[in-house]
């Protein structure tokens, strides 16, 4: 992740720049996110006002980003530029809000940006074009290598901002690409922006590697290898591409997972054909067992307070899913409804669970309370696997591979409500993403 | 897979340079050719202490019900067979690998791989092989030997496979 990127958060005197604003009449411009059908809020981005010739195409680039960012999520419907009837030429003009309500943009984003040297600076407002004022200014500078990353920190502003939800636009999914026919597939460790761009991959095709996780500051990713001709739990770093087996790991390995504050990974180990569920200590490598059953027990999640975990387990006699402290002892089942449940994955923001159910020959991804109540599945196909959460818990990544001799997976998003099911574009086959916190 | 490869090399080396290069005649397979599971494709089939014999006349693999790791009569059968030739042959160890079909979550066939190796590998060892002449192995749903997406294939794939490798005294 490179040095963390300076970004010069500063407010601008975004208030004082424009004159005599015209006080809000009736309610604040606010998206509210529930289960109900949500009509897209429409907006306009007019492209951002380049302030020199260096920042011509990245004023560009980064206005179409941020509006992509935007458009993606399902909250927002962008008004083409040519409906625009007023362009904005200079970042610091007067608004004619006229002209933005006269095409229906309830919010108006207005941009500058300025290319010294490789150092990009952009500054951006956000409007509120029916009350005729603004709700947000922002200056940050950083490396023109960062371009992407700016327009999505423009564009969780907004949402944020919006939303009175913390972005998620600004994070990266760790994930596998895939090549090469279903009985020869060929998997490779593979970094990308949330959105696809940016592809890096971290290892080669030459030892299967599996379902990689971030470490909470994303510097480090832990994943199953099969380099040492069995499956070990290994922990990469990103930036120096350094890798080892993680502590003490006497049996086969798999489905790692950190602990929120990053200090522990939970995973199974399988020994004499049983799996149970143990945590390693990072920094010593020790290692303590949190189950004892003879049955399959895996896919360990710790809960954002670090205080429990949720796990999935056929003790019953079938794959359910089970919540114990995160110091072991005994689990409570939490699934009850029709079908297998694996995969349990708990939401950043505490409150629900995603999971993997198998039932009646179908697959679907799905979240339910932390208590197992309210379940709702969120989509359905011959194979929906592996659910992970987006950094403010709205969304979910997940991959779908298709049936049959030419079957091969694809990743993909969906909101927690169910809605707005979209294909993420990878340059190969994509399986098992993992996405991040919001980057520093 | 890696280290399976280089082992099974390195043990068609060993063979060579002990004078049994004489039973890689038949059939035009070269010493070195590997079968997709990794294992060692080699040998006369007339030669009953040939890795070929093992695999294709004693049978390498035994299948599984859904979702289950039980052994069935018909796989009991073909490990007896494992556990007599393996029992005659003492200069070989094995691997068994664990398989499951694809219609389970990633994590979970991984752990049911483990189980189907693992009670495989107990049976050998209750026929009288040694435990440690057996390593066990999953492969979850990461090595399917067919590809079709229906019961005709995935019966195939839920299985236990064993794979040759270099002996103890070689």
């Amino acid at each position: 992740m490179k040095k963390v990127l300076t970004f010069l958060c500063s407010a601008l005197a975004a208030v004082t720049l424009i004159s005599t604003p015209v006080m809000a009449q009736g309610k604040p411009l606010r998206i509210e996110i529930t289960d109900g059908v949500i009509e897209p809020l429409p907006f306009a981005a007019p492209v951002f006002v380049a302030e020199n010739a260096a920042a011509g195409t990245y004023a560009n680039d980064l206005t179409k980003v941020m509006a992509s960012d935007l458009i993606g999520s399902g909250l927002f419907r962008e008004i083409p530029n040519a409906a625009h009837i007023s362009k904005i030429t200079n970042f610091n003009a007067p608004v004619q809000f006229a002209d933005w309500k006269a095409i229906n943009a309830q919010a108006l984003v207005t941009g500058s940006v300025s290319v010294t040297g490789d150092k990009l600076t952009i500054k951006f407002r956000l409007f509120d074009v029916f009350a005729q004022t603004p709700l947000e200014g922002l200056q940050f500078s950083a490396s023109v290598n960062s371009w992407r990353r700016m327009s999505h920190k423009i564009a969780d502003a907004v949402y944020s901002r919006l939303t009175g939800e913390t972005g998620y636009f600004d994070s990266r999914v760790v994930y596998i690409a895939e090549d090469g026919p279903k009985n020869k597939r060929q998997k490779r460790l593979a970094l990308m922006d949330y959105d696809g761009a940016n592809t890096r991959y971290l290892t080669d095709a030459s030892s299967i590697v599996l379902a990689p996780r971030f470490s909470p500051n994303a510097r480090d990713i832990i994943y199953t290898s099969y380099e040492t001709g069995s499956p070990r739990v290994f922990l990469l770093n990103v930036d120096t591409l350094q890798r080892r087996i993680l502590g003490d790991q006497p049996s086969m390995a798999f489905a790692p997972r950190f602990s929120p504050d990053g200090s522990k990974v939970v995973m199974s180990l399988s020994e004499n054909g049983n799996s149970d569920i143990f945590v390693i200590d990072v920094a010593s490598g020790r290692r303590a067992q949190l189950t004892n059953s003879p049955a399959i027990d895996t896919a360990p999640s710790f809960s954002p307070d670090g205080s429990q975990i949720v796990f999935e387990s056929d003790r019953g006699g079938g794959q359910q899913i089970y919540v114990m402290s995160a110091t072991g002892g005994s689990a409570k089942r939490i699934s009850f409804g029709k079908g297998r449940y694996g995969t349990p994955v708990w939401s950043p923001r505490g409150d629900m669970i995603a999971f993997t159910k198998l039932n009646q020959g179908q697959f679907h991804i799905g979240v339910m309370r932390t208590d197992g109540s309210r379940e709702k599945l969120l989509s359905r196909s011959f194979l929906d696997e592996g659910p992970t959460w987006a950094p403010n818990g709205r969304v979910i990544m997940f991959f779908r591979e298709t049936a049959g001799a030419n079957g091969a997976p694809s990743i993909y998003s969906v909101d927690v409500t169910g809605r707005n099911l979209r294909k993420v574009n990878t340059p190969t086959f994509g399986s098992d993403p993992n996405w991040s916190g919001l980057l520093e | 897979m890696n280290s399976i490869l280089k082992v099974s090399t390195t043990l068609v080396c060993v063979l060579a340079l002990s004078a049994c290069g004489d039973k890689f005649g038949g059939f035009g397979k070269k010493p070195g050719d590997v079968t997709p599971s990794g294992g060692i494709q080699q040998g006369s089939l007339d030669d009953p202490t040939s890795v070929a014999y093992f695999q294709q006349t004693i049978g390498d693999r035994v299948l599984f019900a859904v979702d289950q790791s039980s052994l069935s009569p018909e796989a009991t059968a073909v490990l007896d067979g494992q556990a007599n030739w393996l029992n005659q042959n003492t200069q070989y160890n094995v691997t068994v690998e664990g398989h499951a079909d694809e219609q389970g979550t990633r994590e979970y066939n991984l752990a049911l791989g483990a189980r189907r190796a693992s009670a495989a590998k107990n049976y050998l060892v209750s026929r009288g092989v040694a435990e440690n002449r057996v390593n066990t192995l999953t492969f979850g749903k990461e090595r399917p030997l067919e590809i079709c997406s229906t019961e005709a294939c995935w019966s195939k794939n839920r299985r236990a496979e064993t794979a040759i490798n270099a002996g103890l005294g070689s």
